[in-house]
């Protein structure tokens, strides 16, 4: 019973990891940069959503919906005026840029909202109880893994059938190519960004109502991790995040209650090498025989 | 004839270097015309300018009686110019039925299935292979498609960048079937080649490109006749 309740709550916990790998791995496939800032927008969803919650004394769905907009436009503005103009800049300009924003959105969120954390008020609470009350799952983590489920299967669908979902996978196999077809590429890159932003909010609020604790750097390590859970199931491939972030969680979960909580992490990371070790383009990373 | 391309002394560097240096040639309706000419004259390079996805410095590309200069290069297919790219470019991962619907993007979709059909008409091994990922067709294959999506942009002119590049002689033949084919439907095409006695072949009229000038023009039994063209491109 103890090992079902470790296990759902990794799976919960994977299921946040997994909306944030998506983002940055629909980024990733289409812009081919590794946004360092999307962790952040996580962040600032969490703080949109709870001072609409707190202060403005607004309905949850208000506050889900306003979370949703500012990150969409924060990430659309990030890209704007951060990554477009180093479009034909060397990567390695293009990552160090990507670690000043995420620095600069921890910092402006430090000078608006201050560095104590602050108490989050989940979006639902309560518990159903099962096994004569031996196992208890909250409603948040089913939620979550909703959530996660339906996130992952409409993008799986959007990108699979729609005309625009299709064009950014045009766009992130070859942008001259896809321009040659009559594809905006910019505007692809920006759509892409805007999506992946939204997601973070999601991950956001669904992240704080777990653990609900708020600060500046709340998103910074969730990022790395579920940067680690795109590349561990193979960055660029949609199931490859979701299956690389349910799975982190889950092993983070598991060593956090069987080895321990200080090395949980270093296990994660362990973990992460020898897949990589084994599989180089991670568990569902794409590859495709090429014929000339 | 009716003019619908005109490049009139265009200059295109790449950094410092001097790629293109103020060529100008022109391509009528329902023409078969050819830029021949060795590695690196700056074949690709026109092509590519032509669809802006290189800046021209100086001179101008008019199409249609429109001049290209200011439109972006995801708006030229728009205008019925089609390029298929060196080295083919299909989408490796997607589909080759996804390939072609890319193909059909500025297409508002009314004529999709009748175009489709018209193009899996015309290269029935792309029909038996639609739901095959493009990766994994032959390089004639592959060429086909690069030359399908184009189509399906229903293009009043057809740019082909080195289509029989890397292919074994039999589909070397093939790919050019297909172009006079194309040619008979009233397709117009400005064909890009190193195999200059295929191009000359099927051309109405021929460029010779050297170091990023126009050397020699003239129709393409002409040029196949030239002295000057069998030394240098036609092996004697």
């Amino acid at each position: 019973m103890e090992f079902l309740s470790y296990l759902i709550s990794g799976i919960s916990l994977g299921s946040v990891y997994a909306i944030i790998a998506l983002g940055y791995t629909m980024v990733y496939g289409i812009a081919k940069m590794l946004n360092f800032a999307h962790g952040d927008v996580i962040m600032v969803g969490g703080y949109v959503s709870l001072l609409t919650m707190t202060s403005l004394g607004l309905p949850v769905w208000v506050a889900i919906l306003l979370a949703m907009v500012v990150c969409t436009i924060l990430g659309i503005l990030i890209e704007g005026l951060a990554y477009k103009p180093l479009r034909s800049a060397p990567s390695l300009a293009v990552l160090i840029t990507a670690i000043g924003v995420s620095y600069f959105l921890q910092n402006s969120a430090l000078l608006i909202w201050g560095a104590n954390p602050q108490v989050y008020t989940p979006v639902i609470e309560g518990a159903v109880k099962l096994f004569d009350g031996q196992l208890s799952i909250t409603y948040i983590s089913i939620l979550t893994v909703v959530v996660c489920v339906v996130i992952m299967i409409a993008l799986t669908i959007f990108t699979s059938k729609s005309k625009m979902g299709k064009a950014m996978r045009a766009c992130s196999e070859d942008k001259a190519a896809a321009q040659l077809m009559g594809i905006n590429v910019n505007k692809t890159i920006s759509l892409t960004f805007a999506i992946g932003s939204a997601l973070a909010s999601v991950a956001g609020i669904l992240l704080c109502s777990s653990y609900p604790t708020l600060m500046p750097t709340t998103g910074s390590m969730p990022g790395i991790k579920a940067f680690t859970a795109a590349v561990f199931g193979g960055i660029g491939s949609i199931p490859g995040a979701f299956l690389g972030g349910i799975l982190l969680g889950i092993i983070e979960s598991l060593a956090k209650a069987y080895i321990s909580t200080q090395l949980a992490n270093s296990v994660v990371f362990a973990v992460l090498i020898i897949v990589l070790l084994v599989r180089p383009a991670g568990l569902l990373g794409k590859y495709v025989p090429e014929k000339v | 004839m009716s003019r619908i391309l005109t490049v009139d002394n265009i200059n295109v560097y790449y950094g410092a270097i001097h790629a293109i240096k103020g060529i100008s040639f022109e391509v009528n309706e329902g023409e078969i015309v050819t830029l021949i000419g060795a590695n690196g004259a700056g074949k690709s390079t026109t092509l590519k300018a032509i669809s802006n996805l290189l800046h021209t410095k100086t001179g101008s590309i008019e199409f249609n009686g429109e001049k290209l200069a200011h439109v972006p290069p995801h708006k030229i297919v728009e205008k019925g110019l089609a390029h298929v790219p060196e080295g083919r470019r299909i989408f490796l991962q997607m589909t080759v039925q996804e390939n072609l619907e890319m193909g059909a993007y500025t297409q508002g979709g009314k004529n999709f299935d009748a175009d489709l059909a018209n193009v899996y008409e015309q290269f029935p091994r792309l029909k038996e292979r639609r739901k095959q990922i493009a990766g994994t067709l032959s390089g004639g294959e592959q060429q086909m498609l690069a030359m399908g999506r184009a189509l399906m942009s229903r293009p009043k002119l057809l740019m082909l960048d080195e289509p029989s590049m890397g292919l074994a002689p039999i589909l070397v033949e093939q790919i050019f079937d297909i172009i006079k084919e194309l040619h008979k439907k009233g397709t117009t095409i400005l064909l890009v080649e190193q195999n200059a006695q295929m191009a000359l072949s099927v051309a109405d009229r021929a460029y010779v490109m050297e170091t990023g000038k126009i050397i020699l023009s003239g129709t393409g039994k002409e040029l196949a006749q030239s002295e000057e063209v069998k030394k240098a491109y036609l092996g004697g």
